[in-house]
């Protein structure tokens, strides 16, 4: 689960991290008002949405005067931010955090991740700051710094001061950064992160070490013990359809092909995606139905694929292991007759009672294409929604 | 001969009482596992599924005898279960159930290094010696006693490859899901090895998905080490980046973790790749050369 970069920066502040005064506000007005009480006579205004790249995009702005700040919210607030890291549609826009600025001097990236190699939480750091890390990785590996946290006994100072002075940081800056460092580790324990990052974190002009950015990942799966962080949650930034698919307990990522795919298990779903493409299809989306695939289940999955109007044909891919194949098809025939599905719908049953889970479909009248294996069923599938792409 | 699992396997399961552990529990027994205990903690004493229930692993353990446990409790509780399950001796540990936070494997897979112990999963359908001993959620009857080892990261599809090398008539030596979270217990690599070293597995299916480096590593230790014949196949090319497909493990970040990439690496390891998730067995016919 992503969080805003204002919701980052409060952690970071409960956490004794060193961040700018800002206030996150839903309004022109408001953004004003916040404003004047940070004082000063310069502030840094930024869109609040889950992906990078807001600077490119005009989502972060250096504003003069308050009328500046003005402007940058009303123009803003209600509109979508497009970036390099969203869809073509872009992020909606619903708050803009107004910070005070300060001035810098160098610009160092600070960030961590669970690192699937080598099973540990791994910190990256890097001089250089302010683009993203991938491509710093991509072009000068050399210039990544890591240091991997041992799961026993946690982050230990020495990690710190070893990045802070392969960073080149001097005098009270490498206590600065260890403290940052240290603090970082314990927030991403504690709040059961997945990823954290800081960039930029920067010099300031007067020799500070800052966290100019923030970004957190929190695991989905540990929320159940992160209650605070779970109603950080934003709606807004999610999928309608995957929002509405996780209600179900299904798993939907929409794709542009015009073949819905209903699967039983993420691989076989993905594996089923895929044939469709080498049949010369294109599938509509990904959808993981659950091992039991219920009557339920199936009835709300058609729902969701047919909520996408590019969806021409949809194939249903069942391998039943403990669930008999009969019972689904009871339930494809229920969801087809009460969704009112127009399109051809192709089924592919394995396993568990597939024969007569394909007598059954055969029998109900329905327009229900029955394929008596894979490739069968994505080569009918292409061909019903129009032949190859 | 086989990998892990035998039909003298005592096999304990941890959950027993609730409705997964009592579901499959029934589908083991059936099968002929020797399921010889359960372990629900406040139950101790009583009897389910014609099997005591005992209050803690250690005393399951102690009563049985046995080495391989099956894990049915939900997420938030699974790090407790499996370290409980390996403080007691435990040599295999199946852990079924999804959605594990990830620093609690982190903090499992540390504790595992230091044992001689091995986690199957979390998050996958677990292990079966066809005709001999099931510890999982896999539908039984599609396995036949056989020749060819199974590795996969998924669930529905090693049913896939497992059905096609029935049908084929090779059947299978040992079928291993090794789960779909990004920290496993048990990588590609440990489960090759011991194909490789097993007398009854003739030939290997690798079936990997996008996300992570783990097809690439085993592409790099088949290369070295496994001379049986390999085919592999890997879900995800049409997955869109940055996008989890409902596997926690399966999702492309920062451009690493494609098919692409994958079926390169298996492929320069002289490993035999299907694009088609419907042609491992053919090209298990083709390259073995069996009928």
């Amino acid at each position: 689960m992503n969080l805003h970069e204002y919701q980052a920066k409060a952690l970071f502040a409960d956490y004794g991290l060193p961040v700018s005064e800002g206030y996150a506000v839903d309004t022109a007005d408001e953004a004003v008002a916040a404003a004047e009480k940070l004082g000063g006579t310069r502030w840094v205004v930024k869109v609040q949405v889950h992906a990078g790249g807001r600077g490119k995009a005009g989502g972060v702005k250096l504003a003069d005067t308050l009328d500046e700040v003005r402007a940058f919210a009303d123009h803003w607030i209600g509109r979508h931010l497009v970036t390099v890291q969203t869809d073509a549609n872009g992020q909606p826009v619903s708050k803009i955090y107004v910070e005070s600025c300060i001035d810098i001097d160098r610009e160092l990236y600070l960030g961590a991740v669970v690192d699937r190699g080598s099973r540990r939480v791994v910190f990256m750091a890097s001089t250089e700051g302010g683009v993203e890390i991938e491509q710093v990785a991509q072009a000068t590996p050399e210039k990544i710094l890591r240091q991997a946290i041992d799961p026993y006994v946690g982050a230990q100072p020495y990690q710190g001061r070893e990045l802070a002075f392969q960073l080149g940081l001097q005098g009270d800056q490498v206590q600065q950064f260890m403290n940052i460092f240290l603090g970082l580790a314990k927030l991403f324990e504690e709040l059961d992160c997945s990823l954290l990052e800081v960039n930029p974190l920067v010099i300031t002009a007067a020799g500070d070490v800052h966290c100019l950015d923030a970004k957190v990942t929190i695991d989905g799966n540990a929320l159940y013990r992160q209650k605070r962080l779970a109603e950080l949650r934003d709606p807004t930034q999610e999928d309608a359809r995957e929002l509405e698919a996780a209600a179900h307990n299904l798993n939907y990522v929409a794709l542009d092909g015009n073949i819905g795919c209903m699967v039983n298990g993420a691989g076989l779903a993905m594996g089923t995606m895929d044939l469709v493409k080498l049949h010369g299809g294109n599938p509509a989306n990904f959808l993981d139905v659950g091992g039991a695939a219920t009557e339920e289940a199936v009835s709300e999955a058609f729902k969701i694929i047919l909520s996408d109007s590019n969806v021409k044909a949809v194939l249903i891919n069942i391998f039943g292991g403990i669930v008999s194949c009969a019972t689904i098809a009871e339930g494809i025939i229920g969801a087809v007759q009460e969704a009112g599905v127009e399109v051809p719908v192709v089924v592919r049953f394995e396993g568990n009672s597939s024969r007569q889970g394909r007598q059954i479909l055969l029998d109900s009248g329905l327009n229900i294409i029955a394929a008596t294996s894979l490739t069968e069923a994505a080569e009918k599938s292409v061909a019903a929604a129009g032949g190859q792409a | 001969m086989s990998i892990l699992v035998n039909k003298d396997t005592k096999v304990i399961c941890q959950g027993f009482t609730g409705s997964q552990g009592t579901l499959h529990s029934e589908q083991a027994i059936a099968y002929g596992t020797q399921l010889v205990a359960g372990v629900t903690p406040g139950k101790g004493g009583i009897e389910h599924l014609g099997l005591p229930v005992f209050d803690t692993v250690a005393a399951a353990v102690a009563a049985t005898g046995a080495t391989a446990s099956v894990i049915y409790v939900p997420a938030p509780f699974c790090k407790d279960s499996i370290l409980e399950a390996l403080d007691s001796g435990i040599q295999l540990v199946v852990c079924i159930s999804e959605g594990i936070p990830i620093l609690d494997m982190l903090a499992v897979k540390a504790k595992l290094d230091t044992t001689g112990a091995r986690l199957i999963g979390p998050n996958c359908p677990g292990v079966i010696t066809p005709g001999e001993c099931k510890i999982g959620i896999m539908p039984g009857d599609i396995h036949l006693p056989g020749k060819v080892g199974i590795v996969s990261r998924s669930g529905t599809l090693t049913y896939e490859a497992v059905k096609q090398t029935t049908d084929h008539g090779f059947g299978q030596s040992t079928c291993v899901g090794i789960g779909g979270d990004p920290i496993p217990g048990t990588h590609f690599i440990d489960i090759l090895a011991l194909f490789q070293d097993d007398q009854a597995t003739e030939a290997i299916v690798m079936v990997g998905e996008i996300g992570g480096t783990a097809e690439e590593e085993a592409a790099a230790f088949i290369e070295a080490n496994v001379t049986k014949p390999v085919v592999s196949y890997i879900a995800g090319v049409t997955a869109p980046p940055g996008k989890r497909m409902g596997h926690a493990g399966a999702i492309i970040t920062g451009g690493k973790g494609t098919a692409a990439e994958k079926f390169a690496a298996l492929e320069a390891a002289g490993v035999r790749t299907v694009r088609s998730l419907a042609e491992i067995g053919d090209a298990l016919a083709e390259i073995t050369g069996w009928d």
